[in-house]
């Protein structure tokens, strides 16, 4: 008698508007189902504080939160990455505290003891689903990755205009009417012409920027950097008090320019460093230098409160700052982190870049 | 009739209001406790105030700042609400136009300005936690029996300062219990307190900040003489606490709100006011924000805390 397998159901963590890329290449790839995972709320927080060792770094927290949402709602497959810093431990960690608490489910690490292994992932992919294609996927693969790419090449534009748009959320709306196409392309030409189309309303859409306009750099740690809930909405708090925001961080970044821009920057800052430190801290400290050199009115970095390699990068960060004159402000984001205080800082910080730019 | 402009610094601990004309001269000054109550404790500051204040003066500008800022510039109307650290160095700067450093240590916040001609160039604030802030200060004093008008004394008294952890407020009062109960006197205690509240103050907010006189030393806890002590004695510099250091943020919000004044006048009548505010945790969805809503005279006038419009009704 043929036992019927349970319908696979796969989740993965929250990080912005990652999901968008990461549900497309996974539904075109596996005949399976995906759940549609909750955007982060305070319940998302608060199961990761609960089940989350009380000193690891703020995203491990986050990211089991909504892995337990996820495995609440049917989930049955779940997904983590991993990364050069305490995120390398992350799906073992996350895996055996699902496990201790119960759940049954598939875990798949695209990580193998902190690097990529493309093998192990294509392998693990055929447990889930066993008529995997390989070429099939390629193809997939291809058109995210440019997904990927214009995604953060028209984020980049609204980070430098959206302080100074004339109707309220004109341009979120767009951008969020742009992922929904984005969904349904099947080609790579027809992803690119979505993306042309948009991008041309996108910067059409009118702004009113003064040529004298603040420019404030956003620097720090990457999941903080990239998960607006996790930063209190940090650079909406920042456009309201109509600046325009450089940041360098997006995924796009740290899949593919990373290991090239990284050894750059260590370059580019050989006065202050010598070798990388771990995660993105060299990046951070090469960009302080760029963002100094380029007359930004004031330097902002976030990061979660353990981070370590980024409080490594702080003193120096602070050290370059003082050389230049840039005003520069540090935040550590915890799950109980008040938002009026950061709000106070904020407002602080624009009278402060506001009267010295006179 | 004389112009007038009020400005109010509402802390966690005191509410300070200072009432100064054009040329910001202090006309009257008031210092109260909060609390836990800002807006009664604006409603009793502001009817001594108008007591206080000459009849033949009209008030041209309101401002508000210090943490509470946001609700009762809402109930007042006031035409400035600022953060408390502009508040401070536009106050500062009016007194001490040199100044470069100022040191602020209030009941749940501390703060270091730097300023270079005249204009802030840095700033840092306490690590949202109120460890080495006037609030620690309070809670040991009632502790120890001791009014908190008296500590500075006494540990001036002290010739021998105990050693306290400085870096947490949980850490140093195990060590404050710890050494009273093998035996130090409350001086050496107290001093050892005051000490450690600057250790706090220099590692935490002061970290990586080049200190340069004229250094200027206020909030609450700089009416406390032991502080005072070791800061001069640690920073090697002679620091100046103002007669008014406890009111230098209600004078900067003052002085803002003249320089930002328009044609309206402000009554200071809050008999027939009545202010409430209800806080509610909404649940319509797994956010679950915590949301408050402002009434006066018993009409909704804002609510606050909702990341969406869903909880604003």
């Amino acid at each position: 008698m043929l036992e019927q397998k349970p319908e696979k159901i796969v989740a993965f963590p929250q990080m912005g508007n990652y999901d968008v890329p990461a549900k497309y290449l996974l539904s075109n790839i596996l005949n399976i189902k995906i759940i549609d995972i909750p955007k982060i709320t305070n319940k998302t927080i608060e199961l990761g504080v609960r089940y989350s060792p009380e000193f690891v770094c703020t995203p491990f927290k986050y990211t089991i939160g909504t892995l337990i949402e996820a495995l609440d709602m049917g989930a049955n497959v779940l997904v983590q990455a991993g990364g050069g810093c305490r995120y390398g431990y992350y799906s073992e960690l996350q895996e055996q505290i699902l496990k201790d608490l119960g759940y049954d489910f598939i875990f798949i690490n695209l990580m193998s003891k902190g690097k990529k292994s493309l093998k192990k992932i294509i392998n693990e992919l055929k447990i889930i689903d066993s008529n995997f294609n390989i070429i099939k996927s390629l193809y997939y693969l291809t058109i995210t990755i440019k997904m990927v790419k214009y995604m953060d090449r028209v984020d980049d534009y609204i980070r430098e205009n959206i302080g100074f748009e004339v109707e309220e959320n004109s341009f979120i709306r767009l951008n969020e009417e742009m992922l929904n196409s984005f969904k349904t392309v099947k080609t790579n030409v027809g992803l690119y012409l979505k993306y042309k189309y948009y991008f041309k309303k996108i910067k059409k859409i009118k702004v009113k920027k003064p040529l004298n306009h603040l420019k404030i750099g956003l620097i720090g740690e990457l999941y903080t950097l990239m998960e607006p809930f996790s930063n209190y909405e940090l650079e909406r708090e920042l456009a309201s008090y109509r600046m325009s925001i450089k940041r360098y961080t997006n995924v796009y970044y740290l899949l593919f320019q990373k290991k090239r821009k990284s050894k750059k920057y260590v370059r580019y800052a050989n006065e202050y460093i010598k070798y990388k430190m771990g995660a993105d801290a060299a990046d951070n400290i090469g960009r302080t230098k760029y963002l100094c050199k380029h007359n930004y009115d004031g330097i902002i970095h976030i990061k979660s409160t353990f981070c370590t390699p980024e409080i490594g990068a702080m003193p120096i960060i602070n050290k370059i700052c003082q050389e230049y004159k840039t005003p520069l402000l540090f935040f550590s984001f915890d799950s109980n982190t008040s938002e009026v205080g950061i709000k106070t800082r904020i407002e602080a910080f624009y009278d402060m870049i506001e009267g010295k730019s006179k | 009739m004389k112009e007038y402009y009020l400005g109010i610094d509402i802390g966690s601990i005191s509410t300070k209001g200072v009432i100064i004309d054009n040329d910001n001269n202090i006309i009257t000054s008031l210092y109260i406790w909060t609390e836990g109550n800002p807006v009664s404790a604006v409603k009793n500051l502001i009817k001594e105030l108008k007591h206080k204040m000459p009849k033949e003066g009209v008030i041209k500008g309101i401002g508000t700042t210090g943490s509470a800022r946001k609700l009762i510039g809402l109930m007042l109307g006031a035409n400035v609400v600022k953060n408390e650290i502009t508040a401070h160095a536009v106050g500062t700067l009016a007194y001490y136009p040199d100044v470069r450093t100022i040191l602020e240590i209030g009941g749940q916040d501390s703060k270091m300005i730097i300023i270079d001609n005249g204009v802030v160039v840095d700033y840092s604030m306490n690590t949202l936690c109120a460890a080495g802030t006037g609030s620690f200060l309070t809670s040991q004093s009632k502790r120890l029996g001791i009014p908190i008008e008296n500590f500075g004394e006494m540990a001036l008294k002290s010739k021998n300062p105990v050693k306290i952890a400085a870096r947490c407020t949980v850490f140093a009062e195990s060590d404050l219990i710890h050494k009273a109960q093998i035996g130090y006197s409350k001086e050496d205690i107290i001093a050892g307190l005051c000490k450690s509240i600057v250790l706090n103050y220099l590692n935490n907010v002061g970290k990586g900040k080049r200190i340069v006189g004229p250094i200027v030393f206020q909030g609450g806890v700089s009416k406390n003489k032991g502080v005072l002590k070791y800061f001069e004695e640690i920073l090697k510099s002679s620091v100046i606490v103002d007669e008014n250091s406890h009111l230098m943020g209600a004078i900067g919000i003052a002085i803002l709100s003249r320089k930002n004044r328009t044609d309206q006048k402000y009554s200071l009548d809050m008999n027939n006011i009545d202010f409430k505010t209800i806080g509610s945790e909404c649940s319509l969805c797994s956010n679950n924000c915590e949301v408050l809503k402002i009434y006066k005279n018993n009409e909704l006038i804002d609510t606050w805390g909702n990341r969406c419009p869903k909880g604003s009704k």
